[in-house]
């Protein structure tokens, strides 16, 4: 399956990613009145310390510990894809407690997110690797 | 191959999971004494409280059992395993027939012997979705509850019934609430959230009798209520392979493929005994996670796989009122503790390992800490310093995550 992969040589620490992410996720006409003065909520985040960055979102293990733990059975797998169901996710934080990348993150509603590769929101590549302006986040087979 | 699961619940439907991995066509008879389809147990408190509902708390899609080919038998009791014949036999007296056999069958609460418990009227546990059910129908603001137990499922008790009911009061043997994942300096802060809201506790203090709605407290005080849950504790449910001479200590012993000390009968989830990698030794890890951990891996070996499930800890996620609490492992070793803006975290380090650790707070990124104790990662090799401040992959080295990232 075609997954996101990050180099950590090639990303500039822009965030760029991380505003691409959140528009794709919130929707509107353009990126400036979505997200101006609002705290974003990326599914994609930047970690950096010193001169290094790179982007972190989820791996979409094939063992996903995640879906195996979720109380509520709210996280499944389809075609490789780790989806959370927001109807029957209660906010428990399960996933946070066993995800080794720390890439799910609590919304407004008190219920998880996280990257989904866009198949949730209609972009067909992902909307961090198609920002990213020096190619640090691929989306590809490997 | 036929295949047969007692046990209608995480660990059996992780079991389903587990052999269709392997086995498209085998025959799989799931039994479940239960008359539902396998719900999420845990969810039962948020039910009460109304962010789930009869529907939404399903485990798995209505379509389950079909798309995975399972014959289900539910609203029937195994009474008793033959091994020799390789037969199970129900409690209205029909015989299954298997090749290979899993035990997922949870456990059941502890009633204590108490004086008078007998007498009591309107009481109840708190494990099963009739036991929401009945307390569904038997609360309203006019009552007084009382709860005996003061550990996850007695709080998440509690919780849900916070603003349905007149009073709720808490009694615990324990000097505080939580126990099983919180010292006492920390319970206070969670004890204080309870209290604000209403909640009365009476610690280090138990029922010494009970005379129909009315408890005689240890230390002399008197608690009239209208409904009692109980909920002291579990016992694994291990009848079934001890009668036939499985090698049972206070779960049923399994190997880290989930094998039981008889042959072709597996066993794994709240009714078994695990290896708990940061405690060394074995012991029951009644959780969500190890349950579905051990169904699949004993799913994949009855199917002919080579699987094995060797990182177990104990770990959890609680909260109340959105105010989270999140701990893993064993708190053993060297304790380092931070405290920043009302945010706790604790560390305990052994042998250059982290044991366990608890979040109370902020609990982002959790499962990067969770993940050192699970994959045993040396802490020489990481920046610990850092990582204590604020999980993130950026204390690994490069190659490491590399691995993670680029892989
Ligand atoms: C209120 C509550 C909150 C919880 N919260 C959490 C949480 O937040 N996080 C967490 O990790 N865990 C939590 N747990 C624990 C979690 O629910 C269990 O660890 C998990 O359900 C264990 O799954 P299991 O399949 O091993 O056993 P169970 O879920 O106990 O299921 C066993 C099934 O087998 C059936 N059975 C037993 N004997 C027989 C027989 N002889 N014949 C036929 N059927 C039989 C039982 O009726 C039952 O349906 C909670 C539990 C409760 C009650």
């Amino acid at each position: 399956m075609k997954r996101v992969y990050v180099n950590e040589k090639w990303c500039l620490g822009c965030h760029l990613c991380e505003y691409n992410c959140a528009y794709a996720n919130v929707g509107g006409i353009n990126m400036y009145l979505s997200l101006k003065d609002k705290k974003i909520s990326p599914n994609v985040r930047i970690e950096e310390k010193d001169n290094i960055t790179y982007a972190v979102a989820c791996r979409h293990c094939s063992d996903p510990i995640c879906l195996k733990s979720c109380i509520a059975g709210a996280i499944s797998q389809e075609d490789g894809v780790i989806k959370i169901n927001k109807d029957k996710c209660v906010g428990c934080h399960t996933c946070i407690l066993v995800c080794p990348y720390g890439v799910l993150h609590l919304t407004d509603n008190g219920v998880m997110q996280k990257c989904e590769l866009c198949t949730n929101n209609g972009s067909k590549t992902p909307a961090c690797v198609k920002g990213c302006p020096n190619n640090a986040i691929v989306f590809m087979e490997k | 191959m036929n295949y047969v699961i007692i046990g209608n619940s995480v660990c059996g439907i992780a079991t389903v999971e587990g052999i269709r991995k392997l086995d498209k066509k085998g025959k799989i008879t799931l039994i479940g004494n239960e008359k539902y389809k396998a719900y999420s147990r845990p969810l039962i408190s948020y039910l009460i409280e109304g962010k789930t509902d009869l529907n939404k708390i399903n485990y798995r899609s209505d379509e389950f059992y079909e798309e995975n080919k399972v014959h289900t038998v539910f609203g029937k009791k195994v009474v008793k395993i033959d091994n020799d014949e390789k037969k199970v036999v129900l409690d209205n007296g029909k015989e299954i027939f298997f090749d290979k056999l899993m035990v997922a069958t949870g456990s059941k609460p502890f009633i204590p012997p108490i004086a008078g418990y007998e007498t009591v009227k309107n009481k109840t546990s708190f494990m099963t979705i009739d036991d929401a059910k009945y307390l569904m129908e038997h609360i309203d603001i006019s009552k007084n509850v009382l709860i005996m137990g003061a550990g996850l499922i007695g709080l998440k008790c509690a919780e849900c019934l916070l603003g349905k009911v007149k009073f709720i009061s808490v009694v615990d043997l324990a000097d505080r609430v939580l126990p099983s994942i919180l010292k006492k300096e920390e319970a206070k802060s969670v004890q204080d959230v309870l209290e604000e809201k209403g909640v009365k506790f009476y610690l280090e203090n138990s029922v010494a009798s009970f005379e129909k709605n009315v408890a005689f407290l240890k230390d002399e005080q008197v608690l009239p209520f209208d409904i009692l849950v109980t909920a002291v504790g579990v016992r694994p449910n291990v009848e079934l392979v001890k009668e036939i001479g499985g090698v049972v200590n206070r779960g049923i012993v399994i190997n880290d493929k989930c094998e039981t000390s008889l042959k072709d009968i597996y066993a794994g989830g709240d009714c078994a005994e695990t290896f708990d990698i940061s405690f060394g030794d074995k012991r029951v890890l009644a959780i969500l996670p190890n349950a579905y951990l051990e169904g699949e891996t004993a799913g994949e070996n009855m199917a002919g796989g080579n699987k094995t499930f060797d990182n177990a800890i104990p770990m959890n996620s609680i909260g109340f009122f959105g105010f989270h609490i999140i701990s893993a492992g064993t708190y053993d070793g060297e304790k380092i503790a931070i405290e920043e803006d009302g945010n706790k975290r604790i560390f305990y380090v052994k042998d250059d390992l982290l044991k366990g650790y608890m979040l109370i707070g902020k609990v982002d990124k959790a499962g990067i800490y969770t993940s050192l104790i699970r994959n045993k990662t040396k802490l020489s090799t990481i920046d610990f310093n850092a990582i204590i401040k604020e999980p993130s992959l950026i204390c690994f080295d490069k190659k490491r995550r590399d691995e993670i990232l680029t892989n």
